[in-house]
């Protein structure tokens, strides 16, 4: 399909989808974050979608807006086609379902977000620290992290 | 919904305690992080029943350098830089990925030159990444022979590259708009001798290892992942192939000049460390082919077609683009606010993605396959801990 077909075909899925203009190369939607997991299953089951592998997962911290955005990459195999699928959550308090359950893979990507961002997963099976220790205080990749080490920019 | 965040200690704790029976004791082993069939500093936390592997908890971040962190303070033209040390045997794909995005955002159009050159560089990063796998593999099931014959070769690889790059291993070729250096005049010349040089040898490493009993004993029917698990373990590369699906960005979103050479892509069956290998080593000639058809193509023109400037500015908005690493999918994510840096930067490194699909391929079975079936994923940690 082509991306604004694509892109058309999944907003029609549901109310909670909606497109997203985001001058990437793919097409990109905007779901809520409560339907996110039966969305997600449907993209992956519907045979007009397919999309069977969730390739990346990324958060970005859009503090002015006081947002984090989460951002799922599908690809289908069969189809040969790329969906962004992007979630809105509110700064001060990151909640958002897991996918574990509709791709294992969600689980350490997941679990890199809530590393460095701290944005919590719902009914995540193993929440835990992944490259940081258990007992790391803070959140590295937030604008607004600080700790003892950090030099002060060069200017 | 409940959110409950655990630790390590908790998980083993929590896995310790359903061990009722009375004629067997489990047990935990930590495998590394300074094991050497683990390459680097991986940890894994086995919970074994004798010899039997029962889970298999891999513990990172030994070497996380904060490479997103520290790019989201530099420039485009020094991020590529860092990418070199993320999967070093991969450092000019890496950087191609980069470049590839930043150009692909920022609409700078590179010639066919620059691509002919980027492409066949790729190819021969990928088999003597190969090479290096091929030996190393070997080593990790107890033959010492095969890495000495995959160093060797890799170093008439490497002394070819390192002609025109300057480097061995963090090359740092390739650059948003073009390359750092044109190629060297002997480049050609030579690299048509190492086909020429390395094309028996590959027959040779499959008197060696492909066709010997032991090494198939070892591989044939050990660490059995399925396409369904595969692809839901967020595998690409050799490793999902190995399994049977046919993806490579190569063939199905052609970048670069792939689509100008003729190449197969090479699928395993049943997607045991066999297969796994056998994709591998078949790659290797594909990327021989690959590379014989470009060599003499190679355009004129320049190498770089815009003045090197630090102050690339990218228009607001997500980007994301993505290439085929000797070890599967590369992706990179730009979020721009139309500075000349990135807003933010993140790899999606295939290693990551590919690590977890050690504990379904290798649950159940002894802790010696797991060693021969962890070599068969190729792993770098670099590459995972970013």
């Amino acid at each position: 399909m082509e991306r604004e077909a694509l892109q058309a075909a999944v907003c029609e899925l549901d109310a909670a989808v909606s497109p997203l203009d985001a001058n990437a190369d793919r097409a990109a939607v905007v779901v809520e974050a409560s339907a996110l997991p039966a969305i997600v299953r449907r993209l992956r089951d519907e045979p007009q979608f397919a999309f069977a592998q969730l390739l990346d997962h990324v958060a970005v911290d859009w503090i002015d807006r006081g947002q984090f955005e989460l951002i799922y990459q599908l690809y289908s195999f069969k189809h040969k086609h790329f969906l962004s699928v992007s979630v809105f959550v509110p700064r001060d308090d990151p909640r958002v379902p897991t996918l574990c359950r509709v791709h294992p893979v969600a689980e350490w990507q997941e679990r890199e977000v809530y590393d460095l961002f701290g944005v919590l997963y719902d009914d995540h099976p193993d929440l835990r620290r992944l490259f940081l220790e258990d007992d790391w205080v803070g959140f590295p990749l937030r604008k607004d992290y600080q700790d003892d080490f950090m030099l002060d920019r060069p200017r | 919904m409940t959110v409950e965040v655990s630790s390590l200690k908790e998980l083993v704790e929590q896995a310790s305690g359903d061990d009722r029976s009375p004629d067997t004791q489990e047990y935990f082993v930590n495998m590394g992080p300074q094991h050497p069939s683990t390459h680097g500093v991986l940890r894994l936390v086995l919970k074994l029943d004798g010899e039997r592997v029962l889970r298999c908890i891999p513990v990172l971040g030994y070497i996380h350098r904060s490479i997103e962190k520290i790019s989201e303070h530099m420039n485009y033209m020094n991020c590529v830089h860092l990418t070199d040390r993320m999967d070093y045997l991969s450092s000019i794909m890496n950087n191609w990925a980069v470049s590839k995005a930043v150009e692909e955002a920022a609409g700078i159009e590179v010639n066919s030159r620059i691509q002919y050159i980027r492409t066949i560089f790729a190819e021969l990063e990928r088999i003597q990444s190969h090479q290096l796998w091929w030996g190393v593999l070997g080593m990790d099931l107890g033959a010492f022979t095969p890495f000495l014959y995959g160093i060797r070769d890799r170093e008439v690889l490497n002394d070819v590259m390192e002609e025109t790059v300057g480097a061995r291993l963090t090359m740092n070729y390739v650059l948003p708009g073009g390359l750092m250096a044109d190629i060297h005049p002997n480049f050609v010349h030579r690299v048509k001798e190492f086909i020429k040089y390395f094309r028996p040898k590959l027959d040779e490493y499959d008197d060696l290892l492909t066709n010997n009993v032991i090494i198939q004993e070892r591989l044939r029917n050990v660490g059995i992942l399925s396409p369904q698990t595969a692809v839901q373990y967020g595998a690409t590369g050799p490793v999902l192939r190995g399994s049977g699906v046919a993806f490579d960005l190569r063939k199905d979103h052609p970048y670069g000049v792939y689509d100008q050479a003729d190449f197969e892509v090479p699928v395993g069956t049943i997607g045991d460390s066999w297969d796994r290998y056998w994709v591998r080593v078949e790659e290797m000639r594909q990327s021989l082919n690959i590379v014989e058809q470009l060599l003499d193509n190679i355009p004129p023109g320049d190498f770089l077609v815009k003045k090197l400037n630090s102050k690339i500015k990218i228009p607001e908005g997500r980007y994301y683009s993505q290439l085929e690493t000797a070890r599967g999918v590369l992706g990179v994510f730009i979020a721009s606010d139309k500075k000349d840096e990135p807003y933010r930067l993140h790899y999606r490194s295939p290693n990551f993605n590919n690590l977890w699909c050690l504990e379904p391929m290798i649950k159940g079975d002894y802790i010696a396959s797991l060693i021969g079936a962890m070599s068969s994923l190729d792993l770098v940690i670099p590459d995972i801990d970013r």
